[in-house]
């Protein structure tokens, strides 16, 4: 299959010939070298591999490359602008949240999307819309980088 | 192990201008596919292509990079091991720039290798203590020569000189000079003989401050270095299908679809190495190797295997449990045994009696294992995600008969240990494939592979009995425990030895009762064991505290009194076991009565409100918590805060503690709320995260709050103290809430549906 000319990843246009069913977290590590894409579990649950189609929040593990056709598809790495981070990205700064770090490009991505979608999440609507898992349990400390992080976004911070 | 300091100064400081960049970016060899000229560059993807052979590096432009020698995964080494060079190096710890060092080994004089500078290995919470002088003493020599190259460069006594981040100054002259215009001199000049005085407790500025993860922006920008991420030019991709059945075998096997997928180079057998052997690797498999990770997992699929189902192919969980039930029906190892405690009990005013039960469970780091290994006929490169670099490199060269001098390895940071990384199984298995298939091979296991071939944390039943005479002492206890251990099938170790107690003799509350036995049952199960964070003490606190807890409410006395009658004053007691050399109650006391107060304990609760107490020491350090529960009217579970007191004497990074506090509750959490491993037929139930359900942000408690007491003693770390006392504050909690005491973990819905 071809990816179409409308296909990008972070910005730029990609070509592949493959397997449809490769999942696009296979792509964005083996060929295209995004890999702040993280793998965890291959089928949904953790969402370490989290990235955005089309500015959607989708688990990049279980989504086969047939299905990102004509998309523009954002990784980690494609989402600070220049060495401007996004404000999610300073936030988890800010808080010190990070501790292996290997799911926290997963949950920026996922909150992200979440506060696009929603710029002034409750606690409620973070427990329902943040379903990463962090095996170091640095929650309570992603809890309150999505609040500063809505505060940055609010106040026009970074991005 | 560990070579004297004092040998080996010399090589503390390598500058740039001595030995070139030490730390070169270089962008990766291509993958086989590439996307479009059009692609942006891929990320800034690193990799150390020179050595870094010292802690500091100090650079004309003033760079100051200080490289922390144990793996980090998410215990916080990255920036606290460097605080300590930094102290006494007196630069801005702001500008520092950290960097994970190499394994860096040499041989001693009768053959064998040792440490270049400091032992490497992260486990037993042992960094910060294993590193405080060591750490300190490389930065203050470093400190010395660059005063040495200022005082030649001014024609003044280097005793003249003073520093201050990052800056010699002469004050009667005014004379002042910068850290990077003196390292190349300060490189060329001689180590002292005697070893720099340190700095005193009083005047450190950085060990103490709160300081933040120092490589947060790599992380957060998706281009921080794990084990998976790594690739070597040529690399081939493999995954492996192991035999689920415990000690099975294969046999027989079909290869010929596997071998049909497109980009599939070979199909390599591996075999486990007998009992004893100096390495293990989980259970025998097949691995698939091809050209792309896709591939190879394309053709696992089309592998046809038809296993033999192992000597265990009867155990299942249920039958585990019953023959821990029979094991205790008889007598078993004596692991300490003062005074008489049958006649005690017997003689007992008041007798108590319970029985725990505790599931096997997995350390489920999210990174799954991986291993790229590149076997080549002169010398061995290993890149990986591992706790103990040193075990792969001495693993590997026993396997492959290889001078250990040949052996290059590159600890990546990881994606999480929990303990499961000390064991390099998957380093060997990613060795055995590249030794077959004659190219560099990276390993990667799926979360399947992890979680049913995991060295888990023994599963067992513990029965508690313990006598109180007429006056209200505690007079007899023995805590008896049928369990897998955890040293069986370990490598290296003899067999008569696989069966060693998880009843650690030295523990709370030995040597505070007079009438005291532990008594141990090895029980028999196929499934690996292993050390899993704070190892059997999550188990074995969860049994005691909650067994006190129940006592107390029995006797209508409040269980934190008792627990502090029970420790009485300061003093210090010999604790031979993790953390030792003495156990001082007091401090544990100190925490409980700290957490108590920051904590509220004891305040009146609303109904379905509960609040709950327990504390434990391990690893040099002293933690209690108070855990508040909700339990709703259908048994719905919240936990709304943990207030947590620690002891871990001198505290490098309290910021760092405090993270690891929370770590250790969330933890312990989800460990007790829904965790376990189950076995039918032989083989492990649960293969991701549907069945083994890791906590979610929903559940995790919105406030964790770390009081920190630190009167100045010997420093422990904090990778696993935060651990050991949730579970039972937490089902001690749900006692105060419900009247419903949680005897079995996980609790999982045993607080539903009455």
């Amino acid at each position: 299959m071809t990816l179409g000319n409308r296909s990008r990843i972070n910005g730029a246009r990609v070509a592949f010939e493959g397997d449809p069913e490769m999942p696009l977290l296979w792509f964005l590590r083996e060929a295209a070298g995004c890999k702040g894409v993280k793998f965890g579990c291959g089928a949904a649950q953790c969402g370490a591999c989290t990235v955005h189609i089309d500015g959607v929040a989708v688990r990049s593990c279980v989504t086969p490359m047939a299905a990102v056709a004509g998309k523009r598809v954002t990784t980690i790495e494609g989402l600070a602008q220049g060495d401007t981070l996004h404000p999610v990205q300073q936030a988890w700064i800010e808080e010190d949240v990070a501790q292996c770090g290997y799911c926290q490009a997963g949950q920026i991505m996922a909150v992200a999307a979440l506060l696009e979608e929603n710029p002034n999440p409750t606690d409620a609507d973070i427990d329902a819309g943040l379903t990463n898992i962090c095996r170091c349990g640095t929650y309570a400390r992603i809890r309150k980088a999505v609040y500063r992080a809505a505060a940055l976004k609010a106040n026009g911070g970074a991005s | 192990m560990n070579a004297p300091f004092v040998q080996t100064r010399r090589d503390i400081l390598r500058y740039a201008a001595a030995g070139g960049a030490l730390v070169i970016a270089a962008p990766l060899a291509s993958c086989a596919r590439r996307p479009s000229d059009e692609m942006p560059a891929p990320p800034a993807l690193t990799w150390f292509e020179g050595k870094v052979g010292a802690f500091v590096i100090i650079r004309a432009d003033e760079t100051v990079q200080i490289a922390f020698p144990n793996p980090e995964m998410g215990q916080g080494v990255d920036t606290s091991l460097p605080m300590l060079v930094a102290e006494e190096l007196d630069v801005d710890f702001d500008q520092v720039e950290t960097i994970q060092m190499p394994l860096e080994l040499m041989p001693t004089e009768d053959g064998q290798m040792t440490w270049r500078y400091v032992p490497q290995g992260s486990g037993g919470s042992f960094s910060i203590p294993g590193h405080f002088e060591a750490l300190r003493q490389a930065g203050a020599l470093a400190r010395a020569l660059i005063v040495a190259a200022a005082a030649r460069q001014f024609g003044v006594p280097a005793s003249e000189l003073t520093t201050e981040r990052g800056v010699v100054r002469h004050a009667a002259s005014g004379r002042e000079a910068t850290y990077g215009a003196l390292a190349e001199a300060a490189a060329s000049i001689a180590a002292p003989a005697e070893a720099p005085p340190l700095k005193t407790r009083e005047q450190f500025r950085i060990i103490g401050t709160a300081q933040k993860m120092k490589n947060a922006r790599a992380i957060v920008t998706g281009r921080a270095i794990y084990g998976i991420d790594a690739e070597l030019p040529g690399m081939l991709h493999a995954v492996m299908e192991r035999c689920p059945y415990f000690d099975g075998t294969a046999k027989s096997v079909d290869d010929s679809a596997a071998r049909a997928v497109a980009g599939v180079r070979d199909v390599v057998k591996v075999n486990r190495p007998a009992l004893g052997a100096p390495y293990d690797v989980q259970a025998e498999g097949y691995a698939v190797v091809a050209d792309t990770l896709w591939a190879a997992m394309k053709g696992r699929r089309a592998l046809k295997i038809d296993w033999d189902h192992g000597p265990f192919a009867d155990e299942s969980s249920a039958k585990f449990r019953q023959h821990c039930a029979d094991l205790l029906a008889g007598s078993g190892q004596i692991v300490r045994n003062d005074g008489d405690f049958d006649a005690a009990f017997a003689g007992a005013a008041a007798t108590y009696e319970a029985t725990y039960w505790e599931p096997y469970v997995s350390h489920a780091p999210l990174e799954p294992q991986n291993a790229l290994v590149d076997v080549r006929e002169d010398r061995v490169t290993i890149i990986a995600p591992t706790q103990m670099p040193s075990g792969a490199s001495r693993e590997v060269g026993t396997l492959l008969g290889i001078d250990r001098q040949k052996i290059e390895v590159l600890a990546t940071r990881l994606g999480g240990g929990f303990g499961r990384r000390l064991s390099n199984d998957y380093v060997i298995e990613a060795a055995l494939i590249s030794r077959a298939v004659k190219a560099p091979v990276k390993l990667l296991w799926t979360r399947e592979d992890d979680l049913r071939h995991d060295f888990y944390r023994p599963a067992g039943l513990h029965h508690l009995r313990a006598g109180f005479d007429a006056d209200g002492r505690l007079v007899a206890w023995t805590h008896r425990l049928a369990s897998a251990s955890k040293y069986y099938r370990r490598p290296n170790m003899p067999e008569t030895e696989y069966w060693t107690a998880e009843l650690y003799p030295d523990d709370f509350p030995s040597r505070l009762v007079d009438n005291y036995r532990l008594e141990y049952f090895s029980a028999k199960s196929g499934a690996p064991r292993g050390s899993w964070r704070a190892p059997a003490h999550t188990a074995n606190a969860f049994v005691v505290q909650s067994f006190l807890d129940e006592i107390a409410h029995n006797r209508g006395e409040d269980p934190l009194q008792l627990r502090l009658r029970l420790l009485g004053e300061a003093r210090d007691l010999p604790y031979e076991q993790h953390g030792g050399p003495v156990f001082n109650p007091g401090r544990l006391a100190a925490c409980l009565r700290l957490a108590a107060e920051k904590g509220g304990y004891g305040e009146a609760m609303s109904a379905g409100k509960g609040r709950g107490i327990a504390g434990h020491f391990t690893f040099g350090g002293y933690c209690a918590q108070v855990v508040d529960v909700e339990v709703a009217a259908d048994g719905a579970l919240r936990v709304s805060r943990v207030v947590a007191a620690v002891d871990i004497g001198t505290v490098v990074n309290p910021n760092g503690v405090r993270a690891q506090m929370e770590s250790g509750v969330n933890d312990g959490l989800s460990t007790a709320l829904r965790l376990s491993i189950n076995i039918e037929g032989g083989r492990v139930v649960e293969g991701n995260f549907d069945a083994y359900p890791l906590m979610r942000l929903a559940d995790a408690p919105p406030v964790i709050e770390t009081h920190i007491i630190d009167k100045g003693e010997a420093p422990a770390g904090m990778g696993e103290m935060g651990i050991p006392p949730l579970a039972p504050a937490l089902t001690n909690a749900i006692f105060q809430a419900t009247g419903k005491r949680i005897r079995d973990l996980p609790i999982a819905d045993q607080l539903r549906g009455g």
